[in-house]
């Protein structure tokens, strides 16, 4: 059989007597304890009814996602405290020489290319899907387990090029964005709303970076790497960032566009 | 004239400074209640640690947790509560409610690496002040604008004289890096932010000299970032006050 | 803190160079590896380098205080600059490299694997990465005192406008840029090895380690990891702002019109400093807990096995465990109630603050109760741990005294705040550290047990030391003395007679602090004698219950192989006898007969 006919989250597997151990047992004569609240990983494995071993594929899978769940939530934490100190600064003001309140708040009128950054970015986190999806053909897994070359690499690089090119695309609109404004004079020192407009899009255009980097990498493993597990793996974390990327991306345009 | 004031034998066990201050007294009594429940329970953890090295008795796994976690958690809880409350009043009767219009106007102001304190002066408000103005080199440390008349008759010293039995309302500013404004014979202590202003208000009670220290630090000049301020009777003061603005009417706010 | 190739006998010249080679690739081959034990090792080894750098700058820090006017050797005089300048390395030292290393990623990377039964980490390159970033984020910090004007004055809480502009001092410019970078770098290292850590404990744990059975170090070093994820991107985000600010003609944390050293700052928006107050204090107060918990997780398992006893409340640990980590998130403002914030927030900080009194209370108290009367086998490790709940109640006590700001307005930055974090904080941390190393050394170096003659008089030296060390501090913050003063001498008059009565405090300090210093040579002679001599313990000296003791967990290839046998969990942690005389390993397949016992 081939590694991995579907994802976990697609169909998982069933999981006997939950809460049967507990703090309490002390394993005395009973039969090895096969309690599956430890998330996926391996108890149980070499006697449970869990159709693949610890170091199964799966197994590699749902590792690299949990990593990426986790150092994502940090990012995003990163985020999070830019958009407060966001807010902050857009709602506070100072005081004049003549003790009157100032809010000095002048909005960045964000370039109308933006929007058309973000439809290119929407439409790659599809074809980004497209190519993750293609990762897990049963159809082809069982091609290429056959010998019938490897259809999946094929059809995943194609989508996943397409994403790369798009992931560029938004970048040079961004870049293009940054043009524009410098064309009227608004500089990251110009005001405190360019400061952010400047920050926030500049730390997810790095963000994309990395991103894009990561496809590269994807791509160069599904042309050089023989294990399909291991491309499985590349592939679908790519992606998943990619996705969260795309996201965030679009808090911050809501925010640039209609918050400020 | 140094302030004559015994201290209580309990403030110096602690090593506390007299309190001069009419909110002292009920501070220190929290404080001090604080510390000795903390010395209390030390102490007593202490017996018990060490009764656990002295005990060559093993015993069999003692009573169940109630008695022995819970029951002794709820104590601590209800314990903490208590002080917490008994606190909080003390916090709110000092910061929740701005001081008696009818308070003296001080304004403290902090710079690396000396306070300025401004007095309204007979008009009883201050001057508009600029930053770009601060200078003072040429005796205008605070940045007063002299085209606000209000300004005119304000007074700038670099001591703090300030009448005993009156309340006082501080406004504290800063020209430029957070500097820390304490009196810890009276028990106070809050930051001069700068680009805020920071409204403190207390009543100094026990005539004196006392000092004014800096505790945030704010560069290299932090340690000798002091001053002093001296407490007067009412009726001195007044007459140093009328002296002063007389100064004042010749020339306009130099420190000295 | 390699593993040694000594007890070779004497071998022949030639033999000796083939020795020397085969010694040299080994360290080639631990810098490249990824194996989780050679980065353990790497950590360790960046952590004892800061200590040691720390202490000495901590000795300079107090020779100074007590004779302002002594010549540093190959110096000259501290400034008053130099001294803020010494501060905050030490503390960035301490804090950052010590004791957000050491702990976490050091005996993390060391232990957790084996604790959970598991062969290797989940991404052992990341981890590789993580670790040479925090080497270089130390070696970045270093450099701080080699550049003109040398390190940065603003403590290791840099509030702006002061760690904002150039201007506001010496150490201010390329000092202040070299320690926001290798902060920078140290948050990045920190969130991989964090993500690294709780992937592993996710997803890596063997079969049958369900989570009521996960050993409570585990717990800790689970809760510091989830902190540290969430902190230090914070810090990142601050960091990353306030290099805007010093560089990019932002203003985030500057007000308008700020008149620095006689120079208008160029106008710009209206920031606030204190957004800069609470952005490092959300990451400042939960790493100070990072700092902590794995040391709590230890001393309750060291406890346990040695008092022969379940842990006592165990499913009560693990809350506390997690309960402290939540509400560490919540109590920031715990470091800001004068500092400009509104009253009405102070006081819903105070009662957060007063809140996590009583998770870390229920900690105490079972920390005793597990102790109480169990005639406890008083090995060095058993007695650094129990030294840390004493240092821990001695420092915690006062957190809620801090943590009442009518209090606190008296207390703040005097060095009664000092004397409560290096109680609670230094001392209880490193002793949580001692204890690691004692407790694991077996583990480390191949069987060995550190000397407890020794270690027992290094365990009573330092314990005594660190209170005449420490203690005196909170009567000296009573007293009203500030942090950061560089000299009490040449003060106004009142200020004389106001901080002269600490001037004696001060000199013995000094003295208590130099000798709790030196008193440190004991544990690495200590170690050296204990590396050279030859004498193994059995396997499983301490009889412990948890799953890193098992046989043949450490005496492996150090690349993971498949064909090493699985391990397996068949019961939680601290399974002993009531009489303490015999004991059930977590790795111990049940026992035909049921020898029920245990909560
Ligand atoms: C881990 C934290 C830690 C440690 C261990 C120490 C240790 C010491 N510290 Fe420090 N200190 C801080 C953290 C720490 N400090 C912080 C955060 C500040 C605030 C900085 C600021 O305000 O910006 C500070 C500030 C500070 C001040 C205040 C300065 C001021 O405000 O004016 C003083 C003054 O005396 C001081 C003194 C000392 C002394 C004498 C020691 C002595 O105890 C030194 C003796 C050393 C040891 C006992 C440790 C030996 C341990 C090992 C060798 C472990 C090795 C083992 C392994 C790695 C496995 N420290
Ligand atoms: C490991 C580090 C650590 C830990 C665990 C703590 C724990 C606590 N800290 Fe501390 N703290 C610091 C490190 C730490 N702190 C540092 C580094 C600073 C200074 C930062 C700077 O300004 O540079 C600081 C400063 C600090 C302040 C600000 C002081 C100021 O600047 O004005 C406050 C204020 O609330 C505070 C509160 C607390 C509280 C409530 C706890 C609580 O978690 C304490 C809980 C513990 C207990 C309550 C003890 C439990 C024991 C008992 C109850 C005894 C039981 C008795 C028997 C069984 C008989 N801390
Ligand atoms: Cu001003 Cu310190
Ligand atoms: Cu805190």
């Amino acid at each position: 059989m081939p590694t991995i006919l579907t994802p976990p989250e697609i169909r998982r597997p069933r999981r006997p007597d939950r809460d049967r151990v507990g703090e309490g047992d002390n394993g005395s004569g009973r039969r090895p304890p096969t309690d599956k609240r430890t998330g996926g990983n391996g108890d149980g494995d070499n006697w449970g009814d869990s159709p693949q071993g610890r170091h199964g594929p799966r197994e590699r899978l749902s590792r690299a996602r949990i990593g990426l769940f986790f150092a994502l939530g940090g990012d995003m934490m990163f985020f999070v405290a830019l958009i407060s100190v966001f807010f902050v600064a857009k709602s506070s003001g100072h005081f004049d020489a003549y003790s009157r309140y100032i809010n000095d708040w002048l909005p960045t009128s964000i370039p109308s290319i933006l929007w058309l950054n973000t439809a290119v970015l929407l439409v790659s986190s599809v074809t980004a899907e497209a190519a993750r999806r293609s990762m897990f053909r049963e159809q082809d897994l069982m091609d290429e387990w056959i010998g019938l070359g490897r259809p999946i690499s094929r059809r995943a690089a194609l989508w996943l090029s397409t994403t790369l090119l798009l992931g560029s695309l938004f970048l040079a609109g961004q870049w293009v964005a940054w043009d524009q404004l410098a064309a009227q004079h608004v500089f990251f020192d110009s005001n405190a709303s360019s400061h952010f407009f400047y920050l926030l899009t500049v730390t997810h255009a790095v963000h994309l970076f990395l991103g894009i980097a990561a496809l590269v990498a994807a791509l160069v493993m599904l042309a050089r790497c023989r294990q399909l597990a291991k491309r499985q793996v590349a592939v679908d974390a790519t992606v998943w960032y990619w996705h969260v990327m795309g996201i965030l991306w679009v808090f911050l345009f809501i925010l640039l566009e209609f918050c400020q | 004239m140094p302030s004559t004031q015994a201290i209580p034998a309990a403030l110096r066990f602690w090593h506390l400074p007299v309190d001069a201050a009419k909110h002292g007294h009920a501070l220190d009594a929290q404080l001090l209640l604080n510390l000795w429940i903390a010395l209390a329970l030390v102490a007593l953890a202490h017996v018990l640690l060490f009764g656990t090295l002295a005990s060559r008795r093993r015993t069999h796994r003692p009573v169940h947790k109630f008695t022995l976690e819970y029951l002794p958690l709820a104590a601590f809880a209800a314990l903490f509560i208590f002080l917490s409350v008994r606190a909080h009043s003390l916090w709110a009767m000092q910061r929740y409610v701005g001081a008696a219009p009818d308070a003296l106007q001080v304004e403290v102001t902090g710079m690396q690496f000396a306070w300025y304190f401004r007095y309204p002066g007979a008009d009883e408000t201050f001057g508009r002040t600029q930053p770009q103005l601060v200078s003072p080199a040429e005796g205008n440390p605070v940045g007063i604008d002299p085209n606000d008349t209000h300004g005119k008759d304000d007074i700038v010293r670099s001591q703090l004289v300030l009448p005993a039995g009156r309340e006082v309302d501080l406004t504290l500013r800063a020209i430029d890096v957070i500097h820390g404004f304490s009196v810890p014979e009276m028990r106070l202590k809050q930051n001069a932010v700068p680009g805020q202003t920071q409204h403190l208000h207390f009543t100094p009670q026990t005539p004196g000299d006392y000092a004014i220290l800096c505790t945030q630090v704010c560069g290299l000049g932090h340690y000798r970032m002091q001053a002093l301020l001296r407490v007067l009777p009412a009726a001195q003061f007044d007459a140093w006050l009328h002296q002063q603005e007389q100064q004042a009417a010749q020339q306009p706010g130099d420190p000295q | 803190m390699s593993a040694p190739s000594q007890n070779l006998g004497a071998p022949s010249s030639r033999g000796f160079i083939a020795l020397k080679w085969a010694r040299i690739g080994k360290v080639a081959r631990a810098i490249v590896s990824t194996h989780h034990r050679n980065i353990g090792f790497g950590y360790l080894t960046i952590s004892t380098i800061a200590v040691i750098l720390g202490t000495l700058l901590s000795w300079a820090m107090r020779v100074h205080l007590s004779w302002p006017d002594w010549q540093l050797p190959l110096h000259g005089p501290i400034l008053p600059e130099e001294y803020l300048a010494l501060v905050t390395m030490h503390g960035t030292l301490m804090l950052f490299f010590v004791l957000t290393v050491a702990p976490q990623s050091g005996f993390g990377n060391l232990i957790l694997p084996a604790q959970l039964g598991a062969r290797r980490m989940a991404f052992p390159r990341l981890n590789a990465i993580a670790m040479w970033t925090t080497a270089g984020a130390l070696v970045v910090l270093l450099v701080a005192f080699f550049v003109p004007q040398g390190a940065p004055i603003s403590g290791w809480t840099a509030y702006p406008p002061l760690s904002a502009s150039a201007l506001a001092g010496p150490g201010e410019g390329l000092g202040q840029d070299l320690w926001l970078f290798s902060l920078a770098l140290f948050c990045i290292g920190g969130t991989i090895s964090a993500v690294n850590l709780l992937t592993t404990i996710v997803k890596l744990r063997c079969d049958g380690m369900t989570w009521p059975r996960v050993p409570l170090t585990v717990w800790g070093w689970l809760t510091a990891a989830l902190l540290s994820v969430m902190a230090f991107s914070v810090l990142l985000a601050a960091l990353l702002l306030l290099f805007c600010d010093r560089h990019l003609g932002s203003s985030f944390f500057l007000p308008r019109g700020d008149f620095i050293n006689s120079v208008l700052l160029p106008h710009r928006g209206s920031g606030s400093p204190l957004l800069w107050l609470h952005l490092f204090w959300f990451f400042g107060h939960p790493e100070v807990y990072i700092a902590i918990l794995p040391g709590m997780g230890l001393t309750s398992m060291v406890i346990g096995n040695f008092a022969h006893r379940r842990v006592f409340a165990y499913r009560l640990m693990i809350v506390t465990t997690l309960l402290i980590g939540f509400l560490g998130i919540l109590v920031w403002g715990h470091h800001m109630f004068v500092a400009g914030m509104n009253p009405f927030a102070g006081t819903a900080f105070a009662a957060a603050s007063m809140a996590i009194a009583i998770p870390a209370t229920a900690k105490v108290l079972s920390w005793i109760a597990t102790a109480w009367r169990s005639r406890p086998s008083l090995t060095t490790p058993m007695l650094f741990a129990l030294g840390f709940v004493s240092l821990f109640i001695a420092g915690g006590l006062t957190g809620p005294i801090l943590a009442q700001p009518i209090l606190d307005e008296y207390l703040h930055n005097t060095f009664f705040v000092v004397a409560h974090f290096h109680l609670i904080m230094a001392m209880a941390g490193i002793f949580g550290l001692y204890c690691a190393t004692y407790y694991w050394f077996p583990l480390l170096a191949h069987g060995r047990i550190l000397s407890e003659r020794l270690g027992k008089w290094h365990f009573w030296l330092t314990l005594i030391l660190a209170y005449t060390t420490f203690l005196p501090m909170y009567l000296g913050g009573l007293a009203g003395e500030p942090r950061h003063y560089s000299r009490l001498t040449g003060l106004n008059a009142p200020a004389q007679a106001l901080l002269g009565s600490t001037q004696m405090i001060q000199l013995h300090i000094t003295g208590a602090g130099i000798a709790l210093g030196l008193a440190q040579l004991l544990f690495f002679i200590n170690l050296i004698l204990t590396l050279r001599s030859p004498r193994r313990a059995g396997p499983n000296p301490w009889f412990a219950t948890t799953m890193e003791w098992a046989p043949h967990t450490f005496d492996e290839p150090t690349e993971p192989s498949k064909d090493l046998p699985a391990l397996a969990t068949f019961r939680g942690p601290c399974h002993y006898s009531e009489d303490g005389a015999s004991f059930l390993p977590q790795w111990e397949p049940p026992p035909q007969q049921p020898a029920s016992e245990g909560e």
